[in-house]
């Protein structure tokens, strides 16, 4: 089994929720979740934000219900960490 | 730091949103709280100068009290009064703010190229119009009851006060003043200024009532 353990997503969001509500949002969809957030530019009625997530397990299909669910699209997943489990318990 | 309520509000967890949730959710996606602020002031002080020109007209007509033939007279214009103010309130701020709000989030749609369906800012979008449009008609339909009270009791205002208009009236500018009140501390001036400001548009209004009502 392989566990995710880190991600750095571009995405483009709406201003409202605004960066802190969005992490909060995200971190309130897994646990033991860490997010980071960087704002890349911001345009009229949109702002594009480098997301950076680690966790022991990260679920993507989470995150990006998560990041849908606030009007959100996730443009590209820019960085990638993986582990592989050590005692195959996973 | 967000509550856990606006958080699950945001993420979307399949659980029912508690009222307040739902409220918080429309104030960070759209201006419908601030709008409904605006509208609750714009239509109560409608609501009680309304109701408080009905009033004095009817006292301004036969100073005296009212007898009980006339108090159904009076009750029965008030409340039908009241009661369109409030349905007029409702119907036109649902139509123009669904309308509004329909047309902000095509417009994020556009910017973002998605179909926002069931994200947060379609569900403030959705909601928003009927917040607002709930503040708008009850607003004024309140004010007027609460204006009416004497009128709708008199038995328990006589105790009070002999004739029940004047007490009506009375209520009518207290409602008027404390609208006036809320206003000052919105805009952050002093309170007795923007309650009296109020206070002189209503017994100005009254006085070109009974100037230009036959006795």
């Amino acid at each position: 089994m392989v566990l995710v353990k880190r991600l750095v997503l571009d995405i483009l969001k709406p201003h409202s929720p605004n960066s802190l509500d969005f992490c909060t949002a995200l971190a309130a969809s897994g646990l033991g979740m860490q997010v980071a957030c960087r704002v890349l530019a911001v345009d009229e009625k949109t702002e594009s934000v480098e997301i950076c997530i680690e966790g022991a397990e990260l679920s993507f299909d989470q995150i990006q219900e998560s990041i849908r669910s606030q009007g959100a699209s996730l443009h590209s997943i820019d960085e990638v960490e993986v582990v592989s489990a050590v005692d195959g318990s996973h | 730091m967000p509550s856990m309520e606006a958080i699950r509000a945001l993420s979307y967890e399949p659980c029912p949103m508690k009222l307040s949730a739902r409220i918080r959710l429309i104030g960070e996606h759209t201006r419908s709280l601030s709008i409904a602020r605006r509208y609750f002031v714009v239509n109560g002080f409608d609501g009680a100068l309304t109701m408080l020109g009905i009033i004095v007209g009817f006292y301004h007509s036969n100073p005296g009290p009212p007898d009980a033939a006339a108090l159904t007279v009076i009750v029965s214009a008030c409340l039908g009064a009241a009661i369109a103010l409030g349905a007029s309130g409702l119907s036109s701020a649902y139509i123009s703010e669904s309308a509004e709000q329909s047309a902000e989030l095509q417009e994020l749609e556009a910017a973002m190229v998605l179909d926002l369906q069931g994200s947060s800012p379609s569900l403030a979008a959705r909601w928003g119009p009927w917040l607002v449009a709930l503040v708008n008609g009850l607003a004024p339909l309140l004010i007027s009851l609460f204006i009416l009270l004497p009128l709708l009791l008199p038995a328990a205002f006589t105790f009070l006060w002999t004739n029940v208009l004047e007490a009506a009236m009375l209520l009518g500018l207290g409602a008027i003043f404390l609208l006036g009140i809320f206003l000052g501390s919105i805009s952050g001036h002093f309170w007795l200024f923007s309650g009296l400001r109020t206070l002189v548009i209503a017994i100005a209004t009254s006085g070109v009532i009974i100037l230009c009502t036959p006795n």
